[in-house]
């Protein structure tokens, strides 16, 4: 068979579009989505199931609270404060307190700088264990959030025995903590400041909590589709990440060895024996894994206080009215969701000047527009939820 | 008396219609309690207790009244006729499969000589409302969710289909009594020498009710709920009806197709007349249960990992199957 001239020019002449021009469609994932934590809002530009840009927009909780602590006296901050974070309400207050007492040049007592520290890691594994909880349901798997939130039930219960509250509670006083909900006789001028039975408890609940990461390390961690859905998604590098201003587990699972409670002395963490733990990969699973692995140091930190907890008072001398000389200072600590600073300016009065906040989760999620660039729409809900964010921390 | 009642046409029909009304619904909420029970004991809760006294058994006879009492809320840039007929259109596809299924010798609606072959046809038709609900509710959610669903059926028919095939080359027969008899006359079930099928029909049925880990139409995490997402009232209640009868039937064909159906060895034949529904009917629900299991233990995969299970080891494996069995048909 030959083919003619013209048969030639008429094929080179036909030209083959193979790519289909499709319009990308703008699809607004929040402010009301099951999986944005609240009101955070995406602006996902998408090509079928591909985002190749997402834009998340902020401010739709915000409050004011940098503000608000202007025309609060000190002791009322400490309400404001663990409403910024509330998964782990009490580890908020910590930073702002030590700031006040740093100006003040106050010594806290060693007794009630443990009782804050073992609250503070009860914080800690409370709010790792709603990551656990929300975590896997974002994959679809649902059972993980019953198994989670059943052992945080149990934290929280041994928070509440001691602060009253269980999300905010409030219990940080300048120089001290507040002496127990409920317990001592204020005839008898003996304050009791834990409750009875709380290290039995205590103890107790870090045994359970331990089974309980041993069963999430199977349930969820030993799942052949968690594994696909996770590993190799959401890659953080760690140079980004630091970059991005990221902190926390979401940086260490990067490979960062940075953990406050090892460099700043805000509680007295030296005492303590405990690991950093890092990713190696930077991707959704090993924030998964550090954060699991977190717990388990936690729960060795909060065994070996209440077995080396100090006795004696649990509040310095203060004055009545707490007034903070002139002074500004920046604290910074390791909180849950990755570094929690307050710049507090004050100008003599029992209020401050200024207060600035800088909260964890508000340069967790700034890397969002980085990495979620030209993912799949699964994977923006995956790679979201691995940040491990709450939108009181991302808008104050 | 009664019987000359049934030959007039009219009451027959009224009949059978009122028998399908309830049947289905009846299934679809033996199914959910099932699920509701079976997903608390999983996860360390109790499930519903109050409602009808004991068990909560009457919880899912109090949910549908209460979808009965919701708002119908239709959109209002939806598409208004595609969007009232598509749930329609999901429950017509339930309702038509459960007439080739054999509850028992001589108990089937219509025992068509291409049984299974319209059992995977109808069953398609499900995917088609899903489609209709995902594009009419005029929101992207849904729209993606639909488009998903009909990804998905594409890619999982063809698994589903070679290994109902593999199980059309052994008995020599599509009737579905045909199958059931030439497993029978084998002396097993085909599920011994059809293990691989089984696994894949099993596995493609899951993507095809589109349950966890295939459950990526409705992707709650995702899609808030997929193509149900403006669905309320009764349109809701009927979607789910039919997907809890869905996973009813489809458990009853591949009973059918690899569990000997409603045949156990060592019942006598005229028992059987009474006993193969049940019969029937236990051996879904176990598989059923393996449904209800896998809901609550899996996560959800993803769209293209969906994908290059069916096309790049579901089908070259069921085709593998195919070939293998009708080898051995040949040669044997």
């Amino acid at each position: 068979m030959t083919i003619d001239s013209d048969t030639i020019r008429h094929l080179s002449e036909v030209s083959v579009s193979v790519e289909l021009e499709t319009e990308d469609m703008t699809l607004n994932i929040g402010p009301q989505h099951p999986s944005t934590h609240g009101v955070l809002r995406l602006v996902a530009r998408v090509d079928g199931e591909r985002a190749f840009d997402v834009q998340p927009v902020i401010g739709y909780m915000h409050r004011g609270y940098e503000k608000l602590a202007e025309v609060r006296t000190y002791a009322q901050i400490t309400t404001i404060v663990n409403r910024i974070d509330w998964v782990s309400g009490y580890a908020n207050e910590i930073p702002f307190i030590v700031a006040c007492e740093k100006i003040m040049e106050l010594e806290v007592p060693p007794r009630a700088q443990y009782i804050r520290l073992i609250l503070t890691e009860m914080a800690r594994i409370a709010s790792h264990l709603v990551f656990m909880a929300s975590y896997p349901l974002e994959l679809g798997a649902a059972s993980p959030l019953f198994f989670a939130l059943r052992e945080r039930e149990r934290v929280l219960d041994l928070m509440e025995s001691v602060t009253g509250g269980r999300f905010h509670p409030n219990f940080n006083r300048v120089g001290g903590v507040k002496p127990a909900y409920g317990s001592g006789s204020q005839t008898r001028k003996i304050v009791q400041d834990l409750p009875a039975g709380f290290y039995r408890d205590a103890r107790a609940a870090m045994d359970r909590v331990l089974e309980v990461c041993d069963e999430l390390e199977n349930l969820v961690g030993g799942n052949e589709i968690i594994h696909a859905r996770t590993k190799g998604i959401g890659v953080i590098p760690a140079e980004v990440g630091a970059s991005f201003g990221l902190s926390g587990p979401n940086l260490r699972a990067s490979g960062v060895d940075l953990d406050l409670r090892k460099v700043e002395d805000y509680l007295p963490y030296g005492d303590f024996e405990f690991d950093v733990v890092t990713g190696t990969n930077g991707d959704c699973y090993d924030r998964w894994w550090v954060r699991l692995n977190e717990i388990r140091e936690s729960t060795r930190i909060v065994k070996q206080a209440i077995d080396g907890i100090p006795s004696g008072p649990i509040q310095a001398k203060v004055p009545k009215v707490i007034k903070v000389p002139k002074g500004e200072t920046y604290v910074r600590a390791e909180n849950p969701k990755g570094e929690m600073g307050y710049y507090l300016v004050s100008d003599g009065n029992n209020g401050p000047y200024r207060v600035k906040i800088r909260s964890a989760s508000f340069s967790n999620i700034s890397i969002l527009p980085w990495v979620l660039e030209g993912v799949l729409l699964p994977d923006i809900i995956a790679i979201m939820g691995s940040l491990d964010f709450v939108l009181g921390d991302v808008d104050r | 008396m009664i019987a000359d009642l049934l030959s007039n046409f009219w009451v027959a029909l009224v009949a059978k219609l009122l028998l399908v009304a309830l049947a289905i619904p009846l299934i679809g909420m033996v199914v959910g309690f099932g699920e509701m029970k079976l997903s608390a004991k999983m996860q360390a809760r109790v499930g519903p207790y109050f409602a009808g006294g004991r068990w909560g058994w009457a919880q899912l006879l109090a949910d549908g009244i209460k979808f009965f009492q919701k708002e119908d809320l239709i959109p209002r840039d939806a598409d208004k006729p595609v969007f009232k007929f598509a749930p329609v259109v999901v429950m017509m596809g339930t309702v038509a499969l459960f007439v080739v299924i054999p509850w028992g010798p001589g108990l089937i609606f219509r025992d068509l000589s291409v049984g299974i072959f319209y059992a995977l046809a109808i069953s398609s038709l499900t995917t088609v409302g899903v489609l209709m609900a995902g594009w009419s509710s005029a929101n992207k959610y849904s729209l993606i969710g639909g488009l998903r669903a009909a990804g998905q059926m594409i890619a999982y028919e063809l698994p589903l289909v070679f290994s109902a095939l593999a199980v059309v080359i052994m008995a020599g027969t599509m009737s579905m009594q045909g199958i059931v008899e030439a497993q029978i006359e084998a002396g097993y079930p085909f599920v011994i020498l059809q293990i691989v099928g089984f696994v894949i029909f099993v596995i493609a049925s899951l993507a095809e009710l589109s349950r966890i880990p295939f459950d990526l139409p409705i992707a709650e995490s995702e899609l808030v709920m997929g193509y149900l997402t403006e669905y309320s009232g009764f349109r809701f209640l009927f979607f789910f009806l039919a997907e809890f009868a869905n996973m009813f039937s489809m458990s009853a064909i591949a009973v059918t197709l690899f569990l000997g159906g409603w045949y156990l060895p060592g019942i006598p034949a005229d028992a059987l007349e009474y006993l193969g529904p049940v019969i029937l009917v236990v051996k879904s629900l176990i598989l059923v249960f393996a449904m209800i299991w896998f809901r609550w233990a899996f996560p959800r995969v993803r769209q293209d990992q969906l994908q290059s299970l069916a096309w790049k080891w579901l089908i070259p494996i069921s085709l593998a199957n195919v070939i293998l069995t009708g080898v051995f048909k040949v040669v044997l």
